[in-house]
């Protein structure tokens, strides 16, 4: 990411600000940025979404393909996640620049959606030890101006609620072998209920308070912060802490605490946008990256 | 399947002197000094420029008296029909990236940046034929934002010679039928050709009647990219003095 440099009196600035409950933009503590949100803006994937959350920008395309389940999984389908760090975003992600960050997003993000209850994979297999849907999560970042784990697990949740799967007929062919019919209407297809997927929220600990939703100078003054991949009812399923501070358990708590409220509330309103979207159907405006 | 009907249509319903539907925007982004998307057709295409700046990694690559310009091109793992493992190193991309800085290198008044660099990232987010042809479109829009100077637009655009017709503007599905392929990228104003490639086998007395309707082709982009830039300065004056 673009490199900030803060003065201490900018620093200053900042902290006090958040003290007072009253960010630079004149957000409180708990408020995120205003989000344009779009699905299906990429047409040969199953399911796709954009989101720009202020200078953030995240494209997710979701492509299901046929493969073989885990041997621990049997009767299981899985998701497999990508994160690709475009050098749109900053030169420093040219060539293999970003993959570290991008290593880091995946792997917080396979392990939030790691659990029996995110998504119903059972449904998303075809014949158990032998053929299941394996649907694989790409994730583009086209620029960062903060919040990339948040941002991209809104992504993710908006891509998965739009992807459509084929339905598969199995019948025996001549030779005794079973046969996958893929159906060929586009209308016939198996929809992936996103009720329960977690959100990624990112609690940044200032001073000693805390914000959800840094943009990139409340970045540069955090000392540490925590993930935590929260469910619609409020579930945790996953948390990290990273940076270069530490945390004392109190503020712990209390950060676990306003990411779980700040999360049950984003994934209410996301899931309630989504849907209002669908609706729109044919009326829908197609606006991409021309808008 | 046949490419081209007998009432002359070809695949996707146009005729074979027909460029696809052209969409384009300038600053998408904030962040990069220059940024454009552009749509031809279903292939979608993200442009960005950094520069001129400082050289980054190795200043013994500087050069004394012209800029380097440093591309990318980079595809999206879901922009293909089957998905894409790498988005970028692999041979194709490598190839890409070098004609890209070949073309470009043709356009930009180098002299007027020694020592510096310029960045030329390019992502596809969406591919249905004439990658390149997008991208060079969309990195000339980028670089037009940035506001580096260049000696000319550089347009590119692609032929194909099918059933002894020049196809313009080649969608995927003609460009793996196996038939010739021409992309060219010119410098519309002063006709001068930036980029020339052929893949496959073309009859010599059929090369200037292909090579004509891709020029041709050209000039049509050129025509659609100087809107966009109008249309772009139009939106930002009108909201600067308002």
């Amino acid at each position: 990411m673009a490199q900030i440099s803060l003065s201490e009196a900018e620093r200053t600035f900042i902290i006090h600000g958040i003290q007072d409950n009253c960010r630079s933009d004149g957000r409180s503590c708990e408020d995120y940025r205003h989000m344009d949100l779009e699905t299906d803006v990429v047409s040969n994937t199953s399911g796709s979404a954009r989101i720009r959350l202020a200078n953030t920008d995240v494209l997710v395309g979701i492509k299901a393909e046929i493969g073989v389940p885990l041997p621990e999984r049997p009767s299981e389908g899985r998701l497999e996640f990508f994160v690709d760090c475009s050098a749109n975003a900053t030169p420093e992600f040219e060539g293999r620049g970003g993959e570290g960050l991008a290593l880091d997003i995946s792997n917080t993000l396979s392990k939030a959606y790691d659990n029996p209850s995110s998504l119903d994979l059972e449904s998303l297999c075809i014949l158990p030890k032998e053929q299941c849907w394996i649907l694989y999560v790409d994730i583009l970042l086209l620029e960062c101006g903060g919040n990339l784990f948040d941002v991209a697990s809104f992504a993710v949740k908006a891509a998965l609620h739009n992807t459509c799967i084929p339905n598969v007929s199995l019948h025996r062919g001549e030779d005794g072998e079973t046969q996958l019919d893929l159906s060929d209407d586009p209308f016939d297809v198996k929809r992936l209920d996103i009720k329960q997927t977690p959100s990624i929220v990112t609690v940044s600990k200032i001073g000693h308070y805390h914000i959800v939703d840094a943009s990139m100078t409340e970045e540069e003054c955090c000392l540490a912060r925590l993930m935590v991949g929260i469910t619609e009812e409020g579930t945790v399923t996953a948390m990290r802490k990273s940076g270069l501070g530490s945390l004392h358990p109190d503020s712990l708590y209390e950060m676990i605490e306003t990411g779980k409220k700040v999360g049950k509330d984003i994934n209410k309103t996301l899931y309630k946008r989504l849907l209002e979207e669908e609706k729109l159907g044919q009326n829908k405006r197609k606006v991409g990256f021309l808008g | 399947m046949e490419l081209l009907s007998d009432q002359g249509f070809r695949v996707d319903g146009r005729k074979p002197n027909e460029l696809r539907r052209f969409q384009a925007k300038m600053s998408v982004f904030s962040q990069a000094d220059g940024s454009a998307y552009v749509e031809q057709g279903n292939t979608k295409v993200l442009a960005t420029v950094y520069g001129p700046h400082e050289i980054r990694k190795g200043k013994g690559k500087a050069q004394h008296d012209k800029v380097n310009i440093n591309c990318q091109y980079s595809m999206a793992t879901f922009s293909t029909g089957e998905r894409k493992h790498r988005p970028r190193g692999d041979r194709k991309s490598t190839e890409m990236t070098m004609h890209l800085k070949q073309t470009f290198e043709a356009a930009i008044m180098t002299h007027l940046y020694p020592k510096s660099q310029i960045d030329i990232y390019v992502e596809v987010l969406q591919s249905d034929g004439g990658n390149y042809t997008t991208s060079v479109n969309a990195a000339t829009l980028a670089l037009i934002d940035a506001g580096i100077p260049m000696k000319d637009y550089v347009c590119a655009c692609a032929a194909s010679f099918i059933d002894d017709t020049p196809l313009l503007d080649i969608n995927n599905l003609e460009e793996s039928s196996g038939s010739p392929e021409l992309i060219v990228a010119i410098l519309p104003r002063s006709e001068q050709i930036a980029f020339l490639q052929m893949n496959s086998r073309l009859h010599e007395d059929n090369l200037s009647k292909v090579l004509d309707c891709a020029i041709a082709g050209c000039k049509d982009v050129f025509a659609m990219l100087d809107q966009t830039v109008i249309n772009h300065i139009q939106s930002v004056s009108a909201s600067l003095s308002s």
